[in-house]
This record gives C-alpha cells, sequence and structure tokens, in this order.
C-alpha cells in the first residue's frame, strides 16, 4: 500500500527559514538545512522549501539552500516559490530538487507546466493552487473556490476544479492545494474543496492549509481523500512530532512510512 | 575497490545518486565514455524521463556494446528507475507517445514495461512497501519489520514485467503486486529511488557496494 505522506514546509526568505519556535535543539532554527535535516530524521517524508524571497537578486540564495540540504538529506525536496522559466527549474534540479513548484507563472502562462513536463517529466512538476471559496449567493448552490495569484492576493476569475484538471491535461504530476479560507487558522482542512479536486483529477493532491489537530490530518487524507498533508504550524510550533502524528494515522489504520524504517 | 561508474544519462537525479553513493562512502566516477563503462568494476545506472529519449540516448552516446560488455561479464550493475526498464526488451511507453519512438531496450531480462492499468492515480508517486521474494544481501539491514518489506520512493507511471519468475527479486503492492526490484546474477534492477528512500535507501547503496566488494575483479 502507498503510503500517505507527511511534508513539511519551510518558508524560506534570502535563504533563511522564517516561521518556527521549537527549534532549541538546532544550532541555529534559522538554517533550512538543519532545519530540512532535523525533519528528515524525525521521518518527513518529503520536504518542501517554499522561498518568499522578494528581491529578483536575492533569488539564487535558494539554489545554494537547496544544494547544502541535498548533500545531507535523502529524501524528495520540492521547492516553490518565484519559479518562471525552464532554465530556472533546470538550474533547481541540477541542484539538488526532485520537483518544483509552480503557481503564479504558470496561471500567466499555463504552457510553462507542459515545457517544464516535457523536459524534465511529470514526476518533477507540481503545480500550487491557492484557492479561496466564492460565496454562495443561494446555500442550495454547488461549493465552488477561486484561483488566487501572487502568493494569495490575487484573484484570478479561474475556478480551482477546472484550472487542476487543466494542470493535469498539460503535464503536472501533483497538485498542491491550499485553502486559503483555512490556511493558519489551525481549525482544519478544507475538506470539501480537497474531495472536490481529488475527485476531478487522478494525479496525487498534497493537502495544504488549516491543519491544528491529528483529527484534522486524518479528515484530509480520508474525507478530503488527498495523498500526503502539507504541515507547517504544527510542527514549526511543537505541537506535535512526525513520529505522533504517524503513529496516530497508523493506529487509525492509515498506511504510513514508520520514522525507523 | 572496484572502480564504479554512475552512467550519466543527463537525468534530473544524477547528481542525487552521485551525492547518495559518496554518502555511503562508495567512490562514484560520473561517465558517459564507453570505455571508461567497458572497463568499469561496477555501473550505476540511472534514468528518469521516457523511454524513448533514453533508449535513444544511449543510442547515440554509443552505450549499448558497453553496457552489454559490463553486464555479461558480471560485474555488479544496479539499474534505477528508467535505468531498470532500460534493462527490458521493450516498452509499451511509445505507444502512448504517439508509436514512432524507439521501444526496445537493453534486452539484458526478458520481459516488457508497462503502464499502469487505468484506475490508480498515475504517475505512482510516494512512499510504498517492498516486500523481497527472498533474503538477499541488497536488502540486508533494512529494519523489516516481520519480514513485511521496508517503504522506498517511487515516481513512476510504468512497471517491469519479468518473463521468468526468478528475476523478480521484489514486489509491490498499487492496487496489484508489481515488480519493484529484479535480478538475474550481478544485475540489479530497482523502480524506487534508493538515493530518495532515506535510511533504507542509504543502506541499499551500502549494500550495493558490499556487492560490489565481494565480487572478484
Amino acid at each position: 500500500m502507498l503510503a500517505k505522506r507527511i511534508i513539511p514546509c519551510l518558508d524560506v526568505r534570502d535563504g533563511r527559514v522564517v516561521k518556527g519556535t521549537r527549534f532549541i535543539n538546532l544550532r541555529d532554527a534559522g538554517d533550512p538545512v538543519e532545519r530540512a535535516d532535523f525533519y528528515n530524521r524525525e521521518g518527513a517524508d518529503e520536504i518542501v522549501f517554499l522561498d518568499i524571497t522578494a528581491s529578483v537578486e536575492k533569488r539564487r540564495a535558494i539554489i545554494d539552500v537547496v544544494e547544502k540540504t541535498a548533500e545531507v538529506v535523502f529524501i524528495p525536496l520540492t521547492v516553490g516559490g518565484g519559479i518562471d522559466s525552464v532554465d530556472f527549474m533546470q538550474e533547481l534540479l541540477n541542484s539538488g530538487a526532485d520537483k518544483v513548484s509552480l503557481n503564479t507563472a504558470a496561471l500567466k502562462d499555463p504552457g510553462l507546466i507542459q515545457a517544464g513536463a516535457e523536459r524534465f517529466g511529470n514526476q518533477c512538476i507540481v503545480v500550487a493552487i491557492d484557492a479561496r471559496r466564492k460565496e454562495q449567493v443561494d446555500p442550495e448552490d454547488k461549493l465552488s473556490w477561486e484561483v488566487y495569484s501572487h502568493g494569495g492576493r490575487t484573484p484570478t476569475g479561474r475556478d480551482v476544479v477546472k484550472w487542476a484538471k487543466e494542470a493535469e491535461t498539460l503535464g503536472a504530476g501533483e497538485i498542491l492545494l491550499t485553502s486559503m479560507d483555512a490556511d493558519g487558522t489551525l481549525d482544519g482542512y478544507d475538506t470539501a474543496l480537497l474531495a472536490a479536486v481529488t475527485d476531478a483529477v487522478s494525479i496525487p493532491v498534497i493537502a495544504s492549509g488549516g491543519a491544528g489537530t491529528l483529527e484534522h490530518l486524518y479528515e484530509a487524507l480520508t474525507k478530503g481523500k488527498a495523498h500526503a498533508v502539507l504541515a507547517a504550524s504544527i510542527l514549526h510550533y511543537g505541537t506535535y512530532s512526525i513520529a505522533e502524528i504517524k503513529a496516530y494515522l497508523s493506529e487509525k489504520g492509515l498506511p504510513v512510512r514508520p520514522v525507523k524504517n | 575497490m572496484a572502480s564504479l561508474v554512475i552512467i550519466d544519462s543527463e537525468c534530473a537525479n544524477l547528481s542525487s545518486i552521485y551525492k547518495a553513493a559518496k554518502y555511503v562512502n562508495l567512490e562514484p566516477i560520473i561517465s558517459d565514455d564507453p570505455k571508461t563503462i567497458a572497463s568499469a568494476g561496477a555501473v550505476i545506472f540511472p534514468g528518469v524521463g521516457s523511454f524513448a529519449h533514453a533508449a535513444s540516448l544511449i543510442y547515440r552516446k554509443n552505450l549499448t556494446e558497453s553496457l552489454h560488455k559490463v553486464i555479461t561479464a558480471g560485474k555488479p550493475f544496479l539499474g534505477i528507475c528508467l535505468g531498470m526498464q532500460l534493462l527490458f526488451s521493450r516498452s509499451e511507453e511509445a505507444n502512448y507517445n504517439g508509436g514512432n519512438e524507439k521501444t526496445e531496450g537493453l534486452k539484458a531480462i526478458t520481459g516488457e514495461v508497462k503502464r499502469f492499468p487505468a484506475g490508480m492515480p498515475v504517475p505512482h508517486v510516494g512512499w510504498n512497501l517492498v516486500k523481497p521474494e527472498y533474503e538477499h544481501p541488497l536488502f540486508k539491514n533494512l529494519n523489516q519489520s516481520a519480514n513485511k518489506g521496508a517503504y522506498f520512493y517511487f515516481t513512476h507511471s510504468y512497471y517491469v514485467q519479468p518473463e521468468k519468475r526468478e528475476h523478480i527479486l521484489g514486489q509491490t503492492d498499487y492496487g496489484f503486486p508489481f515488480t519493484s526490484a529484479v535480478k538475474k546474477g550481478n544485475l540489479y534492477g530497482v523502480q524506487f529511488h534508493p538515493e530518495k528512500s532515506g535510511p533504507a535507501g542509504l543502506r541499499l547503496l551500502a549494500n550495493f557496494g558490499k556487492i560490489i566488494a565481494d565480487t572478484k575483479d
């Protein structure tokens, strides 16, 4: 059985991690390499770096981060944030990333998904979608979600389910789906959103946004039918360790890769 | 120790395999030189991407003969992912890409490369259990709970189907059991990525190193 994946996400700005308080046992909690290795040792199934560097000139810092991480962490590494060309994808993959996550640039030019998939294979291309629930005029109306770009700041008018399907057709290997309504609330994932997308595509969907309890993770993987959960706050602030998450999911009958594998 | 050559198949995970091999104290070199490959003590053959692309790359780089040479000489040889699929007779992958592409592999192991049937999410991405068919040094010291196998990282849409059951070294369940590791003499192949499979993957690479060390030149 394919294991459900637990994926810590590290926000990186100018080559430094910007979130988290629990890392008392690290020399330097802001060092992305140390943090990635910490989660690797804890039993993380993959690591995602989200580069939130604002200036284009400092973008190269992430290449260095990936290169150093790949020397010591031997689990899949995904990099997202500001990737807008096949050449930059190539640089990231050459430096040790396994996948790149496309968002705003893919919305501007969906051909970028196809170009990346043709050059590197579908397995390399993750399409990240930031989704916000549309207001229901009539409570009887079907739920729907709109895609936002630019880190969730700009509404695009696109429907999330349609965009996910398009991304799949263009060659995306996975969808990283963030509920902006749930993100940061710790109130649970938007399982209706997850189910709507997982039902519409046949590629794996990674759930993101809203996890506050172990039950939330379980719900994303069962009700939401997600293949993996991205977790930030609950890991960074030490609410749960990866071992605790995996023990819980395993007890509930979900397949997970044991921490001591 | 005999020289270990990682074939430069220009694939995205080349540097990861190199780093992982170095991490477990193997001393690999990356090469696409037919002579270097032909005289290698052992070979790791990585690959990611499309079968046709990789098959024509071997042809274009003139590596077919050297690869056959190391294989028939019984040098330890490990194909990873597409690198394993290329050891087989043919792939049906080209049929999905218009049909005009190269479909023949190195034919070192008789069998076919097939696409996962509809109904399961494809590509098969993530950690899945590899159950060894029997005890083997390649899978030694992997915390196998009650012989259930160990988890490794997969990402692929095609799987191999060896004609002979004796070539199956490990199987994995993805809706049905498929072959995830093969062995024929000193020729090994794994569908998963040991270089991305955490401690279990590193141990497997170290085990391959032991196999190299134990093989007489």
